[in-house]
């Protein structure tokens, strides 16, 4: 009994192991995409709950803003307008020694100028002889940051980087190119279970086949097509529905198969009795099939619907990269590398651009894992 | 196009395949019974009604392909000379080619083994403890992320600060402060691959949990009762058990995963580009569609090549499809 308790123990650690793993990249992501931009950049997320130390220059006013006060030419401003608490804790005058002076401190430059600074970056800079330079001393400062969060981000990401109008972009894709190919196969499915004809069983051969035939193959014979029926036609070669039937074809074989497993299932008995009431076969696919199918259907809807949400091949081949049509995606993979260096503008377009997959995920987790352990059974 | 115009042939687009089938099938119903049953006509073309939309589709969209795909292989880049060899012989010399098929056969190699390993050992661990369910929802999360999302969140984990910067990149944080050098972990080559690789077992360890979970209760509980009244340590009972007990399923995930890395593309086209000596077939090909205006010729060999390594397991599979006619 004890050895299995200390098996058990091990096991429960071995997968906490795997779960801490697993997590924390995404986790890292999602707290990183709520902080403030310019901690992001200089502190890892993993340090986001304590306070974080920013070193920083700014320059003071030059000789316009002076004033005469008490027998000295003064400079009083800001050196940041207030905002998240920053505090000020040490500051320097020079790049060599940042932190030579403590707040409360006179510091002197060279030209005998004096300055005092407050924590919130209110600055004194004062001389005895007039200021005659246009541009003002630098001061470098070290200050505390308190923990920030903000959805500051989100606003910018979702209006100003152009990832709101991809999200609605994506939605335009994923929708009919989700539920196009649930309309056709299900009549497909239907017709090579329930109905008899002539080459039936090649029909199902070429759709195992097709099964694992990699997209790659059709891209290019698909790009010269949609080449040239724009030309003929006069109409741009990418556009939406050019997509919604590229992933319709892309998705016809697994929906098709799927559903066909599940139609396979249902009793044959039952079409039968309708059929000898007189029921045409589309009465039958109408009041029988669709209710009985609704798990089913659920199922394949949240695998395709996902496939397209998450793809990046077709929408960047068969669609303009332009704003009104770049997909999610194809954004992301834009904005790594334009603004590979803007954490915050990549970690919250991530995250938005995971929502509805996240969603799905949580909310429909039964039926997604049905549909996959159904989709792998031959793969 | 506005979001308005955008709503608008949505809804046009998913209406005009209802409304297809809804009126040839009204048609046949009404007209169909008297003038057509006699002869048995309304079957056949009811079929036709019922097949020709997705037929029309799997023809166009992946039947002529695969052989326009073909014959654009033996032709000119732009389809209109007819050039033998040509195209296959330049992949042979082409050194970024060899690299690209090198790289494949080791995502080949290390990606489904990993994930299916993972899998097992998790879908194993998780069965037996309360709170697995929460755990196994945890791992097969990144399933549901797209691969470009994946890329993003880990080349958040692998960023690189120069070594005077505090490191914002966990894994460079991670190794300064065991007292290392911080790396540019994207570019060391051929150790870059497998920092990629790991983000595809990252996600593929999912899919292969949910499967064996749901395997796992095939699996005789009084089996694995009676092995451990018998004194059988839990490791013994994995591999004795456990594993000849799920090989088809073993084989079965190998083979999805296969699939799935065969045509990886999305990992490497955001991460790296194929840069640093990354690339594979399908970010290769992707390249020579469009490099140069594009040259419809080396990608339909890239695409083939691609092809050629599904063809035994399509072959398998329609072996394994005649079979169960049989029966």
């Amino acid at each position: 009994m004890k050895k299995f308790s200390i098996s058990s123990i091990l096991s429960q650690l071995l997968l906490l192991f795997f779960v801490i793993i697993w997590i924390i990249p995404t986790f890292g992501l999602f707290i990183s995409s709520l902080r403030d931009k310019d901690l992001l950049a200089i502190s890892g997320w993993w340090t986001s709950l304590t306070t974080t130390e920013i070193n920083e220059i700014y320059r003071m006013s030059g000789m316009e803003s002076q004033i005469e006060e008490d027998g000295y030419f003064k400079i009083k401003g800001k050196l940041f307008e207030v905002n998240s608490g920053k505090k000020i804790g040490s500051f320097g005058i020079t790049s060599k020694k940042i932190n030579e002076f403590n707040i409360g401190d006179v510091a002197i430059f060279k030209d005998e100028s004096e300055v005092l600074l407050d924590e919130d970056g209110n600055y004194e800079w004062r001389s005895r002889t007039q200021f005659t330079k246009k541009k003002g001393k630098r001061l470098f400062t070290t200050s505390l940051s308190p923990p920030a969060f903000t959805f500051e981000n989100y606003r910018e990401v979702l209006f100003k980087e152009g990832i709101g109008r991809a999200f609605i972009n994506t939605m335009a894709v994923a929708l009919p190119s989700t539920l196009i190919p649930l309309i056709i196969c299900s009549f497909f499915a239907y017709s090579l279970t329930w109905m008899k004809f002539y080459g039936r069983d090649t029909l199902l051969a070429i759709i195992i086949a097709s099964l694992v035939v990699p997209l790659q193959m059709s891209l290019i014979p698909i790009l010269t097509i949609y080449n040239d029926f724009g030309q003929l036609f006069g109409v741009a070669a990418k556009s939406y529905p050019g997509v919604w039937m590229a992933h319709t074809g892309f998705g016809l074989a697994s929906t098709t198969f799927l559903l066909r497993n599940f139609l396979k299932s249902l009793p044959n008995e039952m079409m039968e009795a309708a059929k000898v009431d007189g029921a045409s076969h589309y009465d039958i696919f109408l009041r029988i099939i669709i209710p009985l199918s609704i798990p089913a259907f659920a199922s394949i809807f949240i695998l395709q619907f996902l496939w397209c949400w998450n793809d990046l091949l077709v929408g960047l081949v068969f669609l303009d990269q332009v704003p009104s049509e770049i997909i999610l995606t194809a954004k992301l993979k834009e904005l790594l590398g334009s603004r590979g260096e803007n954490w915050e503008i990549l970690t919250t377009g991530a995250f938005v651009s995971m929502t509805v997959p996240l969603f799905i995920f949580f909310a429909l987790q039964r039926y997604f894992i049905r549909g996959l352990v159904a989709g792998s059974v031959k793969g | 196009m506005t979001i308005l115009n955008l709503v608008f042939i949505v809804f046009l687009g998913v209406l005009f395949f209802i409304a297809y089938f809804h009126i040839s099938n009204y048609i046949l119903d009404v007209y169909g019974n008297k003038t057509l049953k006699r002869f048995n006509f309304e079957n056949s073309i009811r079929v036709i009604v019922f097949i020709a939309p997705a037929f029309i589709v799997l023809f166009i969209f992946i039947l002529y392909p695969v052989f326009e795909t073909i014959r654009l292989s033996f032709y000119d880049k732009f389809g209109r000379e007819f050039v033998g060899l040509y195209n296959y012989k330049w992949a042979i010399n082409d050194p970024e080619f060899r690299r690209s098929i090198l790289n494949n056969l080791v995502w080949l190699l290390v990606v489904p083994t990993l994930s299916t390993f993972f899998g097992l050992v998790i879908a194993n661990l998780a069965d037996r403890i309360w709170w697995g369910s929460i755990a196994k929802s945890i791992i097969f999360m990144p399933m549901a992320i797209s691969f470009v999302g994946a890329g993003v969140i880990w080349k958040f984990i692998y960023e690189y600060r120069g070594p005077d910067n505090t490191q914002i990149g966990l894994l460079n944080a991670i190794i300064v402060s065991l007292g290392y050098e911080p790396q540019a972990w994207l570019t060391i080559p051929m150790w870059n691959n497998f920092f990629l690789m790991a983000i595809m077992i990252w996600i593929q360890t999912g899919l292969a949990l949910v499967i064996f979970s749901a395997a796992l209760r095939s699996v005789p509980k009084e089996m694995l009762e009676a092995a451990r009244i018998d004194g059988a340590s839990e490791l013994k009972i994995f591999f004795s058990i456990i594993i000849p007990y799920l090989e088809q399923t073993i084989l079965v995930i190998w083979t999805l995963i296969t699939i799935i890395v065969l045509r990886i593309f999305d990992i490497i086209f955001a991460m790296t580009n194929g840069e640093w000596q990354t690339g594979v077939l399908a970010n290769l090909m992707y390249d020579w569609m469009f490099r140069g205006g594009g040259d419809s010729g080396r990608g339909s060999v890239l695409a083939i090549v691609i092809m050629i390594g599904v063809i035994p397991i399509l072959a398998w599979n329609l072996y394994k499809h005649r079979q169960e006619q049989k029966i």
